[in-house]
């Protein structure tokens, strides 16, 4: 039973690593570039519900309120004001800057926090948990996350099928110049990805906060699992994405009831081997992104 | 031959090198003599401390290698780093080779161990190749850390120098990543004047219509990524026979290819002048800004992110390519 309810925990964790990777995606779609800070912006999110629970007592979801638009204003400044920039600069510069504003906030995280890992707090439904069958329990918590997690990456792909805003985004990604002689700014347009990119990375960023422990340095390995979570299910299919968090959070899940030590490289392994067998993912899109 | 030239007598002429790259070929041959002098002169600690920064000068040289030349960006190359340390380690200390043999052979190693890699990392491209590198890193740094031959996650000691006086030890490893900077920095230049560099800078440029005209791209890239892995294996080794203490958490520490991205980006991307001046500058800031902790990677960030946006050329980019003192292009001149 141990290894079902290990199954389970890997999938309720995936639907946060798709979370996660929906926003690199988005950005690497629309402009393709990726952003090498994803992931410590992820965990300034969480910082972020960490200082408002500590200052002034939020609950982290309600401290969501605050955290979520207040990234999302981040990602449209950083976007107008560095990004966009960096994007005229050929194929190494967003790389350099991004890489550079990783490091540039973990260790500022790293002086500001120390290196202590911390978790946020969400009271009594962290420990809440529904029994689902013999020995097989699931925490509410978790089960909250992955449905969170399930349900904006569904509002992002509605947001790209139906409204101006996402037909704009679609049309950029398939062609940039093109896209740009029918009047669509570009410049504006990549500001809004980036900022519901920051915006979903800080849900994201909270939720994985509050599931387990985070330090200043957890940037780096949230970056690498959306990655994963990105290749294995196939680059430009957010719901090839969410199949990718799944299996990866499986394979995490599965090897760490084997072993501890063995969550992470199991989860590594499982990526590689996609990576060797099936490069173009498990769902790849229809069209090449 | 004889023929061509004199027909082309009025054309453009073509040229490569001149005064500047004599005036280069003088100062490094000097520099080289006067570092090598150096541990008859100076303390310990003054050599120890010149090893880090020769190390930095290998792995900003290695980084530009990829990414200046190969267009690679590689966030990556500390799986290298700590296999070079590590095969240092393990083969003085337990299979008993003599370790100034045993750097070598560890970088052997590591272009071995990058051989068959690239062709999984090769899959990705542009960031996405960016993480895959990271990836292929935390896989060899947990591997790593399981086996218990190596110390596990605690580490392991280089004990292959125990019969050596210190100060001769110190010196004998300071001349030995002094010849290993020559042979990596020399290298890099020769390479870049052969054919494969010819080949590598159309491929920065634009790999589309490089492969078009026959070159072979992936080949190109192979050996660069595989010699790159060999370099950075090199100056691993290099950390640790200077600290003589090899540890998973440290030499597999992402923070080396931020160094190694700051110090290109620093002194000048694409140049084999940028990385050698990158490292000093930053060896200088790592030094003058040592109290502030952390505070430094944050500065030398923020400085590495205003040089990619408003100089990409980086400080030797003010030179803007009037003086080079080790030429890789051709251009053209009249008389």
């Amino acid at each position: 039973m141990s290894w079902v309810n290990a199954v389970v925990q890997g999938i309720l964790l995936g639907g946060l690593y798709a979370l996660v990777a929906a926003g690199l995606s988005l950005v690497f779609g629309v402009m393709r570039i990726v952003n090498l800070a994803h992931g410590v912006l992820a965990v300034l999110a969480a910082f972020g519900a960490y200082v408002l629970g500590d200052a002034l007592g939020l609950h982290p979801f309600l401290a969501l309120l605050v955290v979520v638009p207040v990234m999302a204003a981040v990602g449209y400044g950083l976007q107008r004001g560095l990004l966009n920039r960096a994007l005229g600069g050929g194929e190494l510069a967003p790389l350099l800057v991004t890489f550079g504003l990783a490091i540039v906030l973990q260790n500022a995280l790293l002086e500001a926090f120390s290196a202590d890992s911390r978790r946020l707090d969400v009271g009594a439904l962290g420990t809440a948990s529904i029994r689902l069958g013999d020995g097989l329990t699931v925490g509410v918590f978790p089960l909250l996350a992955a449905v969170v997690g399930v349900l904006v990456i569904a509002a992002i792909g509605q947001f790209l099928a139906r409204t101006a805003t996402g037909r704009a985004m679609r049309a950029t990604s398939d062609d940039r110049d093109a896209a740009a002689l029918m009047g669509i700014d570009g410049r504006h347009l990549y500001g809004v990805a980036t900022a519901i990119a920051l915006g979903t990375v800080a849900i994201a960023g909270v939720f994985l906060g509050a599931r387990s422990t985070f330090d200043p340095a957890a940037g780096g390995v949230t970056l690498i699992f959306a990655f994963e979570a990105v290749v294995i299910g196939g680059l430009g299919s957010l719901w090839g994405t969410l199949l990718g968090g799944v299996v990866l959070g499986v394979a995490q899940a599965l090897g760490a009831a084997v072993d501890p030590a063995y969550g992470v490289l199991a989860g590594h392994l499982v990526f590689l081997v996609v990576l060797a067998t099936r490069p173009r993912g498990l769902l790849p899109s229809a069209v090449t992104a | 031959m004889t023929a061509t030239v004199e027909r082309a007598a009025s054309a453009p002429r073509v040229r490569r090198g001149g005064r500047g790259a004599w005036v280069g070929a003088g100062l490094a041959v000097v520099a080289v003599a006067v570092l090598g002098y150096l541990p008859l002169l100076t303390t310990r600690g003054t050599q120890v401390d010149l090893v880090g920064l020769f190390s930095l000068v290998v792995l900003g040289t290695m980084w530009n290698l990829l990414a200046g030349y190969g267009g690679m960006v590689s966030i990556g190359q500390q799986a290298y780093i700590g296999v070079g340390g590590y095969g240092l380690v393990y083969l003085a200390s337990t299979v008993g080779v003599d370790p100034f043999l045993a750097v070598p052979v560890a970088a052997v190693v590591c272009a071995l161990l990058a051989w068959p890699t690239s062709y999984l990392a090769f899959r990705l491209n542009g960031g996405y190749f960016a993480i895959g590198t990271w990836v292929i890193a935390e896989v060899v740094r947990l591997l790593v850390t399981q086996v218990d031959a190596l110390g596990a996650g605690s580490g392991a000691s280089l004990t292959g120098f125990a019969g050596i006086d210190p100060t001769y030890r110190i010196a004998y490893v300071y001349w030995l990543s002094l010849a290993i900077v020559v042979v990596v920095v020399g290298g890099v230049y020769l390479l870049m004047r052969s054919r494969l560099g010819l080949a590598l800078t159309a491929i920065r440029d634009d790999p589309t219509a490089a492969g078009s005209l026959g070159v072979g791209v992936t080949r190109a890239k192979r050996v660069v990524y595989v010699a790159a892995a060999a370099g950075c294996g090199l100056a691993g080794a290099m950390i640790v026979a200077n600290t003589l203490r090899v540890q998973p958490g440290s030499i597999f520490s992402v923070d080396y290819s931020a160094m190694m991205i700051f110090i290109v980006v620093i002194g000048g991307i694409g140049t084999i002048e940028g990385p050698i001046i990158g490292a000093l500058v930053f060896y200088a800031l790592q030094d003058s800004l040592a109290d502030l902790g952390n505070w430094y990677l944050v500065v030398v960030g923020l400085v590495a992110i205003a040089v990619t946006l408003l100089a990409p050329k980086g400080l030797w980019g003010l030179t803007r390519g009037r003086v080079e003192l080790f030429p890789t292009g051709h251009r053209v001149g009249s008389r």
